[in-house]
């Protein structure tokens, strides 16, 4: 696997499939273009590496390589996209005539120039990347993890630890005229827990990764933080009470947590739900939407994180856009297609999770920066409330701006103090009217550390968040404790 | 001749020093379109193959898979796979099933289309009439997220190195609307859709247009209701996915973990005796019916719980051979190697109809969405957020929004108060309209 990382994309393609620039300018422009807004070819190639412990040894390993290449045409608000997993000139030629058959009745005006600002970035070229480790380091690294949470607690009974390692190659072809290239590394390490005391039993998972390379998990003793903390979480579970149920004040620790933002604003100022006018946030540009303690921002450009990217996968660089400063929406994520027909830029978060996909507008790391309270004075400012740490997944309805996010670590707050651990509930809230509730930001903004993958329409990708601690005044907390 | 491909990748493992292997090639084709507002948004056309492979070295095991079917990617493959399989750590366990059991003559199970295939206009022409079905429907249907149609073709073929390999060919087609309504500045959407095995099994576009925009429609108003311990009333939507995650805690891999809360309990009552649910591979033209599972092994009707009891796990053979069973055939394979899944699973239907279960309630809640993950596999305890409307006096009222319901699975199935008489297999997993006698539901 080792040519990867260490070869151009354009000459990868070139070598393995035959497919020079000009090769690939010829399938744009002879047979998309002539009819069509925009279109660009996107080849991929991945390799993929999962190692898995259980009951104290590695026994499942598995790679996987997969490859393939899309093509589109897009002419007005229509969509032409045919892919193959079979990279050859025929082939590609084939799949754009496909793809352009969509825009044959279409009136043309010619390529549409979307600007797009800046150059590729450099964010995670690697020395090592993961597929140049030693496997006996890898294999070493998870029996230590297996050790140290059995260790962390009496009452472990499972362990389940796995270490995966991706590379993926892109070239992009665009209509603009430029082909540009990425080599995308992602590397994670996730440890579960399972404990067991008087027949009750609890599940504890931690991890993280991003764009890093193995040595990454040795840092720190990093491996050993995220085995502790998922030995404790499971412990920490074993004596939960009821979750209450009802609409109290809710302060949300930094860092995971910000899976509220990527729920509660980010989907709803994703291109295409404002284009089509079915987001909550549609038509609200430059109005209030949030307290205006609240500043949100996407940012694709922050060094090895897992969210990040050099350009997105229509080949425009990413960049850092602020979607809601101080409580007032201000921006949109776009990909191409809706930049163009809302007349805005195209802002990098054009993504797809391989090329079996068209490319749509997608988060990248939404984060909100540091507020200037002291995170123990937001604690101690709540008389009775919820104080959740660890959030396990969320979902939200764009249209009538409803979110949930799970909490899998939570606390009651009694009189200004953290008090008993309770059990696991899911947290519902309408976007607009949460963000606008959000009394207090703390100075303590951490960014995940590296776990989270979004969801939208079928399509996953790699995504991040952030988050000082936040007091939210009134949202309702789905336990079974009336 | 792909079949041949998988036989000769097999035999390439053994020669390398693999002690036996086994594979999975699927192929397939896909087409699908998307229209919004009448006009045509998306076309897709995709062609895709995979290859997966597990390679055993006596006691161990390793995994691999590639999309790239090239000789020289192929051999790599294998090649690596074996070697991965020298370092992983022996386990009694791992192997392939014993060669007696794997199937003999696959049944056909009428999973494929036919007739001639259409158009790309004609196609696009069903997503269109469901589209603007729904659009014209009602008044208050002012914009779309779209309608979409589907089809897909494909083979799978398993094989073993000890000379085992069949294959059976599926077709799948479906259609989904997803409309918005508008009122007083409210927006709400909601979707409706058909998928069958047959082209001619997909329900009419119209129809289901209309099903999608009355869903949207009722949601305008929704509003919190203050908490409270009431009965709830699943539509057979949600209540179907209330089985998915019973079958994901009956699933070996959750069990041998002890990460399961069905764990210790086969035989035991954990339902109310109404409820009985099956996992039934063999219906003809089931949108989850495989003749055989991911290991070559012959599918059947299992009787997951019978009249509330548990009365089997759902098991691959290592799974089944950790915990000292016999697999139950419900080996899926993913690029990973194997897992189980279900194939076509329900939940049996009762006597009453939705309307005299919904009539049964003072107060309470009729639930037809639910969103977000917050299902415990470990402990059972379930708290989603919920969409539906609120029950008064047997009476559907006002429509309802973010709130949650909550409980705990095992409580919840063995509160099963009543069982509707609508079971549709509108999908692979479906219950009818189920009533849970007590749950918290979480508002103001």
């Amino acid at each position: 696997m080792t040519e990867l990382a260490r070869t151009r994309p354009e000459s990868f393609f070139a070598d393995r499939f035959n497919l020079t620039e000009s090769l690939l300018a010829r399938v744009l422009g002879g047979n998309l273009l002539a009819r069509a807004d925009d279109a660009d070819v996107y080849l991929e190639y991945r390799v993929n590496e999962e190692l898995q412990l259980e009951d104290g040894a590695v026994k499942k390993a598995s790679r996987h390589v997969s490859q393939g290449a899309g093509v589109r045409a897009l002419s007005g608000t229509r969509t032409g996209y045919a892919h193959t997993d079979d990279i050859s000139l025929q082939n590609l030629e084939e799949a754009a005539r496909q793809a352009r058959a969509i825009a044959d009745r279409a009136s043309t005006s010619g390529v549409v120039a979307v600007p797009s600002r800046g150059r590729p970035h450099d964010l995670y070229t690697l020395a090592e990347p993961p597929f140049e480790t030693d496997l006996a380091k890898k294999l070493e690294l998870l029996r230590k993890v297996d050790g140290a949470v059995r260790a962390a607690d009496p009452r472990v009974t499972q362990v389940i630890a796995s270490l995966t390692g991706e590379e993926v190659v892109t070239l992009i072809a665009t209509a603009s005229g430029w082909t540009v290239g990425d080599v995308r590394p992602l590397t994670r390490l996730n440890v579960t827990a399972i404990a067991e005391e008087r027949g009750r039993r609890e599940i504890g998972t931690y991890g993280g990764g991003g764009r890093v390379a193995f040595d990454f998990f040795l840092e720190d003793e990093r491996w050993r933080r995220f085995a502790r903390e998922a030995a404790r979480q499971a412990v920490l579970k074993l004596r939960a009470v009821d979750a209450p149920a009802g609409t109290m004040t809710v302060v949300l620790g930094p860092g995971w947590p910000g899976i509220l933002l990527h729920e509660a604003v980010g989907h709803g100022l994703e291109g295409d739900f404002n284009r089509k006018g079915t987001s909550a946030f549609a038509g609200r540009m430059g109005q209030k939407v949030a307290s205006e303690l609240v500043t949100v921002i996407d940012d694709g450009t922050i060094p090895n994180r897992r969210g990040s990217l050099n350009v997105d996968d229509e080949g425009t660089p990413t960049g850092r856009t602020v979607l809601i400063e101080k409580g007032v929406l201000v921006g949109y994520m776009q990909d191409r297609l809706n930049a163009r027909l809302m007349g805005m830029v195209a802002t990098g978060n054009g993504r797809r999770e391989s090329y079996a996909y068209p490319p749509m507008p997608r988060m990248t790391n939404t984060f909100m920066p540091a507020g200037e309270d002291d995170p123990e004075d937001i604690i101690r400012s709540v008389k009775r409330g919820l104080y959740a740490v660890s959030f396990g997944g969320g979902q939200v309805d764009i249209t009538n701006g409803k979110f949930v996010f799970s909490a899998s670590e939570a606390y009651l707050v009694e009189d200004g103090r953290v008090t008993v651990p309770v059990k696991g509930a899911t947290l519902i809230g309408n976007g607009p009217e949460a963000l606008s509730r959000i009394s207090r930001v703390g100075r303590d903004l951490k960014l995940d550390e590296g776990v989270g993958t979004c969801g939208k329409e079928g399509q996953s990708v790699p995504v991040g968040v952030g988050l000082p601690t936040i007091r939210i005044d009134d949202l309702t907390v789905g336990g079974t404790a009336v | 001749m792909n079949m041949d491909l998988l036989v000769s990748v097999l035999a390439r493992a053994v020669a390398q020093g693999a002690t036996e292997a086994d594979g999975y090639l699927v192929e397939d084709s896909a087409f699908s379109a998307s229209v919004r507002l009448g006009d045509l948004e998306t076309v897709t056309h995709a062609r895709d193959a995979r290859l997966s492979l597990r390679v055993f070295a006596g006691r161990a095991s390793a995994a691999a898979s590639t999309s790239d079917l090239s000789r020289e990617s192929l051999a790599r493959v294998v090649d690596e796979a074996t070697s991965l399989a020298n370092v992983t750590a022996d386990d009694p366990h791992a192997g392939l099933p014993d060669p007696a059991d794997l199937i003999k003559g696959v049944p056909d199970l009428d999973l494929a289309d036919t007739s001639p295939e259409e158009t790309p206009e004609a196609k696009i022409e069903v997503a269109r009439r469901c589209e603007a079905a729904a659009l014209e429907s009602d008044p208050s249907i002012t914009n779309s997220e779209g309608a979409e149609y589907y089809d897909r073709r494909a083979r799978y073929v398993y094989a073993t190195s000890q000379g085992f390999a069949r294959g059976y060919t599926t077709t799948t087609f479906g259609i989904s609307v997803s409309p918005v309504a508008t009122r007083n500045g409210q927006m709400q959407r909601d979707s409706w859709y058909s998928t069958a095995r047959k082209r001619g099994g997909i329900e009419d576009p119209a129809a289901v247009g209309r099903t999608a925009a009355a869903r949207a429609v009722r949601r305008l108003g929704a509003r919190k209701v203050k908490t409270a311990e009431v009965p709830v009333v699943f539509d057979p939507e949600t209540a179907a996915s209330l089985l998915r995650s019973l079958a994901g805690a009956a699933s070996g891999p959750s069990l041998y973990r002890r990460a399961s809360f069905l764990l210790d309990r086969l035989g035991t009552k954990i339902a109310a005796p109404a409820v009985t649910i099956v996992d039934d591979a063999l219906i003809p033209a089931g949108l989850g019916s495989r003749p055989f599972d991911g290991e070559g092994l012959p599918t059947a009707r299992t009787v997951l719980v019978r009249e509330g009891v548990l009365g089997s796990y759902l098991l691959d053979t290592y799974s089944a051979r950790k915990l000292g069973m016999a697999s139950t055939h419900h080996a899926a394979r993913d690029g990973n190697g194997v897992s189980v899944s279900t194939s076509n699973l329900m939940l049996l239907p009762g006597r009453a109809t939705p309307s005299e279960l919904i009539g049964s309630v003072r107060r309470g809640l009729y639930v037809t969405e639910l969103i977000g993950f917050g299902v415990n596999g470990v402990t059972g305890d379930y708290s989603r957020g919920a969409v539906g409307l609120w029950i008064e006096n047997g009476e559907l009222t006002y429509p309802v929004e973010e709130v949650t319901v909550a409980g705990n699975l095992l409580e919840m199935f063995q509160a099963v108060e009543g069982i509707g008489a609508d079971l549709v297999l509108r999908d692979r997993t479906a219950a009818p309209t189920l009533m849970i006698g007590r749950m918290v539901v979480a508002g103001n």
